[in-house]
């Protein structure tokens, strides 16, 4: 028990830099810190590589061309998700609804279909997502909720009212056109795919060019700081949950585009993998630290696991051990990556 | 041969390039209560702490009756009877008193609690020292002097010959403290040794057996409570030149820039009436708990406040967040630099554009080069020691942090500036740096309201001084009236009672 009464504190930072002192040790190009750090750097990516590997070595069925559009089509909706989830979790909140707001979009679009057409309908899911990501960020932003409780009780209310909204039936959607687009490839790459890109560029221009990026990174890193910079902190903490909830209505649509039904089933624990993916990208629970790149390559890391362990014919029950042994292996290698840098 | 309790002799302690304690020298007899005084910042603190085993030593020597001590740990301190009631109370208020006295060895060696044994022996512990309290009771039912109790006898509860108390009157009320006294004057006769740490004066001649005067990590000298008069301990406290740290003090302009109107936040400050002039740097002197920090709090929309107005060139203006405080040209340097003041992961050009963003972006995207331009601008103005402007403000030193935080409120256009405690974990060097853009802020004629503990400080370096105690402003001070002897006499709460 230190007692915070007056005194001198001891400040942790007395470092009285020169003028130029980090300039004044010129590292050769290629010396072995500079090699090291540049590893610890890109380890998610070092990590993906490295599974690729792995996975040839472990099944000849890896490397098809088929089993390659296969990957990155499972991996769209993980992938779209858990950028949205991306900017929720730098602020240092959470988002456990993502499943669930799947799950009522991909219905609120089957139900609509007949009524609005299809792009009344898309429009719709995307509102639906976007209408209970506010609610989340009303919660969390004004009602200072936390934001893991208050997103329990979304994902829960979202579940529900999905289950009531098509009678806990899956409701099949009569419309070529969307039901095409789930499996058509165009320039050799499955459709999907394209919108997972556009997600990635729109989340990295978010992420590293505008205010709000820069002021949800520094929320997460210091929440108090930020305040009494005079930000109005609440707006930014209110708008990650609305992205979130946006990504999960793009997510939904397009999972329903694959199986051609609205399911109010889709997606249970589907928050789990997104959490995963975005930890497993480097990023930090306690908000502040994360990357957009990162992050995408969580959710490949984690599609290719679920993959090879189909072509190797592993039972379901024993991949979800194996995913969890990965993810606490990602977070281990993170810590350490800390505390590696902060040493030096 | 009978030695002291307590002896310390020629103590230092250093952190980085601040000194806590240069020289600290004590003798304490067995069996009498020792009074340690001093300025905020002294370093009483400090020196409690190398006693406590939190903190260990940079030279010098320590005797406990006649023994030389080393301690590593707080265990090591407890092992040699040393015990240490905090100014904040540390208890655990869902666990029973019982459970608290004993919560270092709830099982006295054994995995199991045998929960009767250790009712009946806090009931007795407490029984022996007087303390008229149940060992099973809920620990926060109680009151807070009852709960200091608590504390008091936790730390008896080993064998405890010295038993240090820091400000332990803070949170209690008059017939409280006459209740502690009651209880500490028990003890001494029961031969502890007990070495009393505050500024209350008058509580000091009441108690005390010994006087030392700490002032700047030094011992001034020892004075006996039955002779020596008030004024002698404020002198002793005070007493020390002024260094040329302050540049000369400019006139100020004269025209009113922000005005305080009877601001009343209840049960912290109360019709407080304060004004700053257009190139005037204005003085909050007072103790720590007088209500400084807290009229900063209202000034910046941190704290909502029952009564009052606040007036901005000559508009009355309301601030309900710091938003609307930054909106309004006000800016706060706040007293805790690394958790209020910074981003410190964050970069040092982020962290100055942050509180204007607007500047440097056009439809919400960053226009990175014209930052750059821009911060590049503040640093030469600010003169900021660093390696690249994209380092995290954690990369730089205590004074180079806090000139980020002052350039985050050049770069919005403050014309009024609050600073509390802005030299706090600074090193002299870059104090007078700090010094000299307050005074050169002033000269462009913004406000400035400079809250600060140090009173060389507050007199060097402003035009006029409010001194305030218990909540209120207990006076005004301008030109030759400042003086440490004349803020110390107002600072200290003259308790009636009540």
């Amino acid at each position: 028990m230190t007692n915070q009464s007056q005194g001198k504190e001891p400040t942790m930072t007395e470092i009285t830099s020169g003028p130029g002192t980090s300039v004044a040790a010129p590292a050769p190009r290629w010396s072995r810190e500079r090699i090291l750090s540049l590893l610890l750097d890109q380890s998610t990516l070092i990590v993906f590589i490295a599974m690729l590997v792995i996975a040839m070595l472990l099944t000849d069925r890896f490397y098809t061309f088929e089993n390659f559009t296969n990957i990155m089509r499972q991996c769209v909706p993980l992938g779209v998700v858990s950028l949205g989830l991306l900017f929720v979790i730098l602020t240092g909140g959470i988002d456990l609804s993502v499943g669930s707001l799947m799950a009522i979009v991909s219905v609120v679009v089957a139900l609509s279909i007949p009524t609005y057409g299809l792009f009344g309908a898309l429009i719709l899911g995307l509102l639906t997502g976007t209408f209970f990501g506010a609610i989340s960020g009303v919660l969390v932003a004004y009602f200072r909720i936390a934001p893991f409780i208050a997103t329990l009780a979304v994902m829960t209310i979202a579940r529900g009212a999905g289950l009531i909204i098509s009678k806990g039936q899956p409701e099949f959607i009569n419309d070529d056109g969307f039901n095409d687009f789930g499996v058509a490839s165009f320039l050799g790459l499955p459709t999907t795919v394209y919108v997972l890109l556009i997600c990635f560029a729109v989340a990295l221009f978010l992420y590293k060019k505008t205010v709000f990026g820069r002021l949800v990174i520094s929320i997460g890193s210091n929440e108090v700081a930020t305040r009494f910079a005079g930000i109005r902190v609440e707006r930014y903490k209110f708008g990650v949950y609305v992205i979130s909830g946006f990504a999960c209505a793009v997510a939904g649509i397009i999972a329903s585009t694959r199986t051609g039904v609205g399911s109010p089933i889709l997606a249970i624990g589907f928050e789990l993998d997104a959490i995963a993916a975005v930890v497993v990208g480097g990023a930090s629970l306690a908000g502040g630290r994360g990357r957009v790149f990162n992050t995408i390559i969580g959710a490949l890391i984690l599609s290719v696991i679920s993959n090879v362990m189909n072509l190797m014919n592993i039972p379901g029950y024993h991949q979800q051990v194996v995913k969890g042994i990965i993810i606490v292996l990602a977070v281990l290698l993170e810590s350490l990556k800390l505390r590696l840098s902060s040493r030096s | 041969m009978h030695s002291p309790a307590i002896v310390i002799e020629g103590v230092k302690k250093h952190f980085g390039g601040v000194r806590a304690l240069s020289d600290f020298n004590l003798k304490v007899e067995k069996g009498t209560i020792h009074a340690i005084v001093g300025e905020n910042g002294a370093g009483k603190s400090t020196l409690m702490k190398i006693l406590s085993g939190i903190y260990t030593r940079d030279a010098g020597r320590i005797l406990l009756d006649g023994e030389e001590v080393h301690f590593e740990t707080p265990q090591q301190s407890r092992e040699k009877g040393v015990g240490i009631v905090h100014q904040e109370l540390a208890l655990s208020p869902d666990l029973s008193v019982a459970e608290n006295i004993f919560l270092d060895d709830l099982g006295r060696g054994r995995p199991l609690v045998d929960w009767k044994a250790i009712n009946a022996r806090a009931g007795e512990l407490l029984k022996s020292f007087g303390f008229p309290i149940d060992p099973r009771r809920r620990t926060g039912d109680l009151t807070v002097a009852y709960q200091q109790m608590v504390e008091i006898t936790k730390s008896l509860a080993r064998d405890v010959n010295i038993l240090i108390l820091d400000e332990p009157t803070a949170v209690l009320t008059t017939p409280e403290i006459d209740l502690l006294f009651d209880n500490l004057r028990r003890l001494k006769a029961k031969g502890v040794t007990i070495l009393y740490i505050s500024h209350r004066l008058e509580e000091i001649f009441r108690i005390a057996d010994g006087i030392t005067v700490v002032k700047d990590g030094v011992t001034v000298c020892d004075l006996d409570p039955a002779t020596c008069s008030e004024n002698d301990i404020i002198t002793a406290m005070v007493g020390r030149e002024l260094k040329s740290l302050f540049p000369e003090k400019l006139p100020p302009q004269g025209e009113p820039l922000f005005e305080i109107r009877r601001l009343t936040r209840r049960g912290v400050i109360e019709d407080i009436d304060l004004v700053v002039r257009k190139g005037e740097i204005v003085g909050l002197a007072g103790l720590i708990g007088s209500g400084r920090t807290e009229i900063a709090e209202c000034i910046f929309g941190l704290a909502r406040y029952q009564q009052g107005e606040m007036i901005k060139n000559g508009r009355k203006v309301s601030v309900a967040h710091p938003a609307d405080a930054v909106a309004q040209g006000i800016g706060l340097v706040p007293e805790n630099r690394k958790e209020q003041g910074a981003v410190l992961p964050m970069g040092i050009d982020a962290n100055m554009t942050m509180s204007r963003l607007g500047g440097v972006s056009r439809f919400g995207v960053i226009r990175h080069g014209y930052e750059q331009t821009l911060t590049q601008r503040l640093r030469e103005q600010l003169r900021i020691k660093l390696g690249k402007l994209s380092d995290p403000v954690m990369s730089l030193s205590g004074g180079n942090q806090q000139k980020v935080v002052l350039a985050k409120w050049l770069n919005v256009g403050c014309d009024f500036l609050v600073f509390d405690e802005p030299t706090r974990g600074v090193d002299v060097g870059a104090k007078s740096e700090i010094y000299n853009i307050i005074h050169r802020l002033a000269e462009e004629g913004k406000g400035l309201l400079v809250i600060s503990s140090e009173l060389p400080e507050v007199i060097g370096l402003c035009h006029r001084v409010y001194v305030m105690a218990d909540g209120r402003i207990a006076g005004e001070l301008t030109g030759d009236e400042l003086s440490e002897e004349r803020i110390m006499s107002l600072a200290i709460p003259k308790r009636s009672i009540q």
